[in-house]
């Protein structure tokens, strides 16, 4: 992480830097320029000035300024010269160039080797209208490059030298806000490194909002991870406890058969044997069914599903059961949508329903229904309930009153209910008794 | 130390050559010979080049003795032919010093002592002041009184101007049209203040003398010739003056010109490492004490060992002809044509006579 924003931080100055030092470089070059081609002017123009007429003919009175001002770019060779009307150079050095364009008006500015080295000149003209002498006289000055160079290199440097210092700050500043911004990531590994191992319960660290989705994430997936765990250990205490009472009977009633000496006795205590051997049959797959049930709930996808689609199948399912065809479908007209299994969904459905059949008082009714916020999925059937001391233990994940481990219905069906984000609602109405799954909607 | 002695070179010189002397220093043994011309006499400065070959066993060096005119002209020649002649060139012109560096006739050399000097005594580190020189007036002890000892340019002006002054026509200078250094004294004057034009004029109409080189004009003041010599070089000047009691050698107190001779490594040079050693010499305490010794670097804020005389707040009023491109005028065909024309107008008789 902290290499890849160095090296992002890094490529972008990089690029930056090589943008302004070539934008610096033709910047101070043409700055440079213009400066010391003024001071080429100005030697210029002061030679000019200092051309007089004498005897019919052209006298350079060299004025010290010129050289002074040239001299302001001091390591500088010079170069000048003045040209007479008809070509021969007055005073200077004949080795300085020509200007390319030799009628120009102004003073003109051109390139020019001076010696070895590369030089910039000036030539300008002066034109004298006298009795004794008419035409034009140039004048030609011109310089080597030092100053100019040094003076570009000197305004590239400058850029250079602030643009490196904002890249270094830059650079620190990312490196600490990468850091602090890696901090909670390391608290929560430490958090974590901390832990005991059982310990499966949400961590509340304070955290920046960009790290909240990972630590709710995490919790999420602890809880799901705690569930099941609390499931196996309840599959198993369940197993453990439902199974010991069948088991030891089925033994104690093996035990009487072997010593029943009576054939017709003994018939009737092998077919206890085994009408209890069907029941504890029966016992360990809604045992298995609820923590299948139970397990699907935390890990199978949730999807937008008809919550009459449910209803509707756990009324199918049931029409071959024993009474069964006597149950009544009670659907709203519109869809009823809510986020969850489907599976787990006509599971516990079937559950409740079933209760009410082997429970309830007929008429049976499965259904869904609205209310405020939240849906119902509901099997309501004639009668009062149960008494409420036993109303009180329902929904356990054993119950004594269901002997068989009917009450392991409604354990699954509240599991459901509360990984769907719900509850299990048990409770009389106006018209019987009504065990429902309450589920969150979602729409409108 | 010293192998050959004096030759006096008419004999064998090549007809273009204008050499006066030749000389050579060092060992036979030694592997690298340095060929160096210089305006500077041979006896004044063959000591420093003695010491500087003392460390140097391997080094020897080939002193050939120039006018500066003659030394110009052949340092040019072999630039603009790209001909292998001096390895080091020494002048006191220093104008024309300034004019073959700027023709990119030059080699540069840098070093921590190249790079101590002042900006006015280097240039491009390709030329470098290595010697201090005031121009001096001399006078003499025996013939002018202490009162009336000049000691600025305005009491030679004063000096000057009695229509029955005894200084008329025994005052002498350079003529610039011989000595190249007088020229570059007598142009630095004209560009330093305005008393140089009341000097000429006052020159002129006093009959005062022009004449060549410092060691004709010391002596025709030793000698009573002339009372008072105007802008000699002050080395020349305080060596005979150490000799010769009758002289006496005054720094001008309104201000005093100071000269650096300027050396300079050619671009053709054989021995370009001798000769940047040599230069790094020159410029070394070392070599300073050596130049001292010889006079070639006076120093202007003690009396110490010197006949110099003089005035107060000297520093001040020093003015080094800084070693810059301005000197080119120096050289310009029509400002030299214009000057030379002043100065005829102040000596006509030394112009007319002129060749």
């Amino acid at each position: 992480m902290k290499s890849r924003v160095a090296l992002a931080v890094g490529a972008v100055l990089l690029l930056g830097g090589v943008v302004v030092l070539s934008v610096a470089l033709a910047y101070g070059g043409r700055a440079a320029r213009e400066a010391y081609d003024r001071l080429l002017l100005g030697a210029a123009n002061d030679i000019a000035a200092s051309i007089t007429i004498r005897d019919g003919a052209a006298v350079v009175d060299m004025p010290a300024s010129a050289f002074q001002m040239l001299a302001l770019a001091p390591e500088d060779r010079i170069r000048y010269r003045v040209t007479g009307p008809d070509g021969t150079t007055l005073t200077g050095s004949d080795a300085a160039p020509a200007p390319p364009r030799r009628d120009a008006p102004g003073p003109v500015f051109y390139d020019g080797d001076l010696g070895a080295e590369p030089g910039r000149y000036v030539a300008l003209t002066r034109r004298f209208a006298e009795r004794s002498f008419s035409g034009p006289v140039r004048v030609t000055v011109g310089q080597t490059l030092r100053a100019r160079q040094a003076l570009a290199r000197d305004i590239a440097g400058g850029a250079l030298a602030v643009l490196a210092a904002a890249g270094l700050a830059i650079g620190l500043f990312a490196w600490l806000a990468t850091r602090s911004a890696l901090r909670p990531l390391q608290r929560l590994g430490r958090a974590l490194a901390r832990r005991d191992p059982t310990d499966l319960t949400p961590i509340t660290l304070p955290m920046p909002s960009e790290i909240a989705p990972v630590l709710g994430a995490l919790n999420g997936f602890m809880g799901r991870l705690d569930r099941q765990a609390t499931a196996s250990r309840n599959l198993i205490g369940d197993a453990a406890h439902q199974l010991r009472t069948p088991v030891a009977a089925i033994r104690a009633q093996a035990q009487d058969a072997q010593d029943e000496a009576d054939p017709e006795r003994r018939a009737r205590l092998l077919a206890r044997i085994h009408e209890r051997s069907v029941g504890l049959s029966r016992l360990l797959d809604r045992m298995l069914d609820r923590a299948m049930t139970i397990h699907r709930t935390d890990t199978a996808p949730r999807s937008a599903l008809d919550l009459r689609d449910v209803a509707l199948e756990i009324y199918e399912a049931l029409e071959d059961v024993p009474g069964g065809a006597a149950i009544r479908l009670d659907l709203p007209p519109a869809p009823v949508v809510v986020r969850g299994d489907a599976l787990s969904l006509v599971e516990a459905g079937k559950n409740l329903a079933a209760n009410a059949l082997s429970h309830g008082r007929a008429p049976i009714r499965i259904g869904v229904a609205r209310e405020n916020g939240s849906v119902r999925l509901f099997a309501r059937d004639a009668g009062p309930g149960p008494a409420p001391a036993i109303l009180a233990g329902m929904g356990a994940r054993f119950a004594a009153h269901a002997p068989g481990g009917a009450g392991l219905g409604l354990a699954i069906a509240r599991e459901v209910a509360q990984s769907h984000g719900g509850a299990l609602v048990l409770g009389p109405r106006d018209d019987g008794f009504e065990a429902a799954l309450r589920l969150p909607r979602i729409g409108a | 130390m010293i192998r050959a002695g004096l030759m006096a070179l008419a004999l064998f010189a090549a007809p273009v050559q204008a050499q006066e002397l030749t000389r050579d220093f060092g060992p036979d043994t030694a592997t690298e010979v340095l060929r160096l011309r210089s305006t500077t006499d041979i006896a004044v400065l063959g000591p420093v080049v003695e010491a500087f070959l003392d460390s140097r066993p391997n080094i020897a060096i080939r002193y050939e003795q120039w006018g500066s005119n003659a030394l110009y002209r052949l340092q040019a020649e072999d630039c603009a032919s790209g001909r292998a002649g001096a390895d080091l060139v020494i002048s006191s012109a220093v104008h024309q010093m300034v004019d073959l560096v700027n023709e990119g006739c030059a080699r540069p050399h840098r070093s921590a002592l190249t790079a101590a000097l002042p900006d006015a005594l280097i240039w491009r580190d390709e030329l470098w002041g290595v010697t201090r020189e005031p121009a001096v007036m001399v006078y003499n002890r025996d013939l002018v009184q202490p009162a009336q000892v000049p000691r600025s340019r305005f009491d030679l002006l004063d000096l000057l101007r009695p229509t029955e002054s005894p200084f008329r026509g025994r005052v002498a200078t350079y003529d610039i049209e011989r000595s190249g250094l007088g020229f570059l004294f007598a142009f630095a004057d004209s560009t330093e203040a305005t008393t140089f034009g009341g000097l000429m004029e006052s020159f002129g109409r006093s009959g005062a003398i022009a004449t060549c080189c410092s060691a004709e004009i010391i002596d025709g003041v030793a000698e009573g010739q002339y009372l008072v010599a105007y802008n000699v070089l002050g080395s020349y000047a305080l060596v005979r003056a150490r000799r010769d009691p009758r002289l006496g050698v005054i720094a001008p107190q309104d201000y005093t010109l100071v000269l650096s001779r300027a050396a300079m490594i050619p671009r053709e040079a054989g021995q370009p490492r001798a000769a940047s050693q040599f230069v790094d010499f020159l410029l070394s305490s070392e070599g300073r004490r050596a130049l001292e010794a010889a006079l070639l670097i006076v120093r202007l804020e003690s009396e110490d060992g010197t006949a110099l005389e003089l005035g107060e707040a000297t520093e001040t009023l020093q003015r080094p002809i800084a070693l810059t491109p301005a000197l080119l005028i120096a050289l310009d065909a029509h400002k030299r044509a214009l000057f030379q024309a002043r100065w005829r107008d102040a000596f006509p008789r030394i112009g007319a006579a002129a060749p």
